[in-house]
């Protein structure tokens, strides 16, 4: 489903690699968006610096590009200052977890009323495919030559933890399930933190052996196992393979929040 | 009333809104001061996780057309210069608060300096220009808050108070005036494109929810606020004209008081320093000393040197180890002499009579 009144069509063509994840992700939120009925004046997306943060240069409405990593402060001062506006902020992992992971806990812990999509590629793609903060154990990138060798942060774990309202993870694969659950997440007052596993082909990808489009989505979408799932096999104490992450809605409370629509 | 007080109490006659900080010596008292004021003023006081947050939401509230501002001294204003080159490039109007202290690093949080002069015209990355103001008491503590959001909106550029913990901890009697009519930034033009200039530089504003769909971007940018950074020309456009809307209006922006212009010897002054002066001349009642007070140390008015036709040598008291003497030196022909003072404490009288009977 697009939403092409939501696209700036004179931007076009976009900077994305052939097979990147990120279009999928910017229309599944956009037909959130329309699924919302929101308007484009009350609407501002904000994002980094990073692939995934060029989404909102795409997009027809205002539209914030900030500095990298401070993407939510920046949501922040926009929702803060005017509730009544609808914010929502692309970021990626690099952006969102490493050098933005302290603005990522406290835009958690105020729970600030804004949705969050993070496109997870697993590495820096805009600088060429360095190890990042969400680089699984043993993934080669032009920094870890030889298998990254620290512990990957789950970024959805993190966002529950530190105390957002509603967090959800799909994979760029779950077209239908990552457009409901954005839309969740823009109906749920609070902070909305949507994870979403992607491909990055170029980067990624033909440095891991998964050198097509559809082997890295295959790939991320075999090792993507439904939470409830997840629960169940724990509960009884099966087996998880190896590699497996859950997917699904992880978190919907209503612990207060901050700036929502007066 | 506290100069920090009445540089917050200064912040809500103008108009001011949004408060983002984080605390730091000596300049905590402004964001206490909005703490308590601003929800009551129905606008928002936030403490953010840092000052690169602190920034960065003040830029964020700008653009939906409210009043913005933080306040931090020297460690905490080197956080936020990575955001304050984003205000310049991105043209936020905002008021950024620095109560200096001694530095470098952590250095005398509790104690007076003028360290961080250099650091707010050149701080941050590329090239770009903003605009600086120095109160030396408490009542322009309250005044020329006021008027960096008037010249922040009318420019479109951070602009700073840069203060210090002399005049944000001195307390003073204040005259807290109804500020002339606030006036915004100039709307956007229909047709216009968002960054489209007309002959001051200056380009109208939309802010969010304006229903213009403005992509705000710190990549190099054409008039839409589309990315384009390849193109040498563009780049040049841009960053030229960033820089060429300030200076170019430097007489406008010019703020200085002149004292004995006929005077042989000449102080020159910014901030808490001008006041040893005011006591030497009061002191020895020398029509013969003169005076350059500068309220505006950015764009520096280097012809407000020329208040002076029989100058035959310039004193800089500082408090700092000489960085705006050689803005003064690059401008006139005569000897300027450096008068630096660090260590946190303000020249005496007794020391700039020295130092003028040294040059006289």
């Amino acid at each position: 489903m697009i939403a092409p009144d939501w696209f700036r069509e004179d931007r076009l063509p976009h900077i994305y690699c052939t097979g990147c994840g990120n279009g999928t992700v910017i229309n599944c939120t956009l037909a959130a968006v329309e699924e919302m009925g929101w308007k484009r004046d009350e609407t501002v997306f904000v994002s980094g610096i990073g692939c995934s943060s060029r989404a909102p240069g795409y997009i027809l409405a205002d539209s914030l590009h900030t500095t990298h990593g401070r993407a939510l402060a920046f949501a922040t001062g926009v929702k803060m200052a005017r509730p009544e506006f609808n914010v929502v902020v692309f970021t990626g992992d690099g952006d969102l977890a490493a050098i933005g992971g302290n603005h990522f806990i406290h835009a958690c812990r105020r729970n600030v009323d804004m949705t969050v999509v993070c496109m997870n590629n697993h590495i820096y793609g805009m600088t060429g495919g360095q190890g990042s903060p969400t680089t699984p154990p043993g993934a080669i990138s032009s920094t870890t030559p030889y298998g990254a060798s620290e512990p990957a942060f789950d970024l959805a774990e993190l966002a529950i933890a530190a105390g957002a309202n509603h967090v959800a993870r799909w994979t760029s694969y779950h077209v239908k399930e990552l457009t409901k659950a954005v839309a969740v997440g823009m109906q749920t007052p609070g902070l909305s933190f949507i994870e979403v596993r992607t491909q990055c082909p170029t980067n990624y990808g033909r440095h891991n052996k998964l050198r097509t489009v559809s082997a890295m989505v295959e790939y991320i979408r075999s090792h993507a196992m439904l939470v409830e799932k997840y629960n169940r096999l724990t509960a009884e104490g099966k087996p998880i393979p190896e590699g497996t992450f859950t997917v699904g809605e992880l978190v919907r409370r209503n612990r207060p929040a901050m700036g929502v629509r007066r | 009333m506290q100069g920090n007080t009445a540089c917050a109490e200064g912040a809500l006659a103008a108009g001011c809104r949004f408060f983002g900080g984080y605390p730091i010596t000596p300049s905590t008292e402004v964001a206490e001061a909005m703490a308590r004021r601003l929800p009551k003023a129905g606008g928002v006081f936030i403490s953010m996780e840092d000052e690169l947050a602190s920034m960065a939401a003040v830029i964020g509230a700008a653009w939906t057309g409210v009043r913005s501002m933080t306040a931090t001294s020297g460690p905490g204003f080197s956080l936020m210069m990575e955001n304050i080159g984003y205000a310049a490039m991105t043209e936020t109007p905002c008021v950024v608060v620095n109560v200096q202290r001694g530095g470098p690093s952590t250095g005398q949080p509790t104690r007076a300096a003028q360290g961080d002069m250099l650091q707010c015209r050149f701080g941050s990355h590329g090239d770009y220009s903003t605009i600086a103001l120095t109160p030396n008491s408490v009542q322009e503590m309250f005044d020329l808050t006021v008027k960096a959001f008037d010249l922040a909106d009318r420019f479109r550029v951070p602009t700073f108070l840069m203060a210090d913990e002399i005049v944000g901890h001195m307390r003073e009697r204040v005259t807290i005036r109804d500020p002339a009519a606030i006036v915004p930034p100039r709307p956007l033009a229909e047709g216009s494109l968002p960054f489209e200039a007309g002959e001051d530089g200056v380009p109208g504003f939309a802010p969010f929810g304006s229903g213009r769909s403005v992509h705000v971007t710190g990549l190099t940018h054409n008039e839409r606020g589309y990315p384009d950074t390849t193109d040498p020309e563009a780049h040049d456009k841009l960053v030229r004209r960033l820089i060429t809307k300030i200076e170019s209006a430097r007489r406008e922006i010019a703020d200085y008081e002149v004292k004995n212009p006929d005077a042989e010897t000449v102080f020159v002054t910014y901030g808490p320093p001008s006041r040893t002066v005011e006591q030497v001349i009061q002191d020895r009642s020398d029509d013969s000393i003169g005076h350059l007070r500068l309220r505006l140390v950015w764009p520096f008015p280097e012809f407000a040197l020329e208040e002076f036709p029989n100058a035959k040598v310039f004193l800089m008291p500082e408090l700092n180890m000489g960085q705006m003497v050689r803005e003064v030196q690059r401008h006139v022909d005569q000897p300027v002499v450096s008068l630096p003072k660090i260590g946190g404490e303000l020249h005496t009288p007794a020391e700039l009579v020295r130092a003028l009977e040294a040059h006289r």
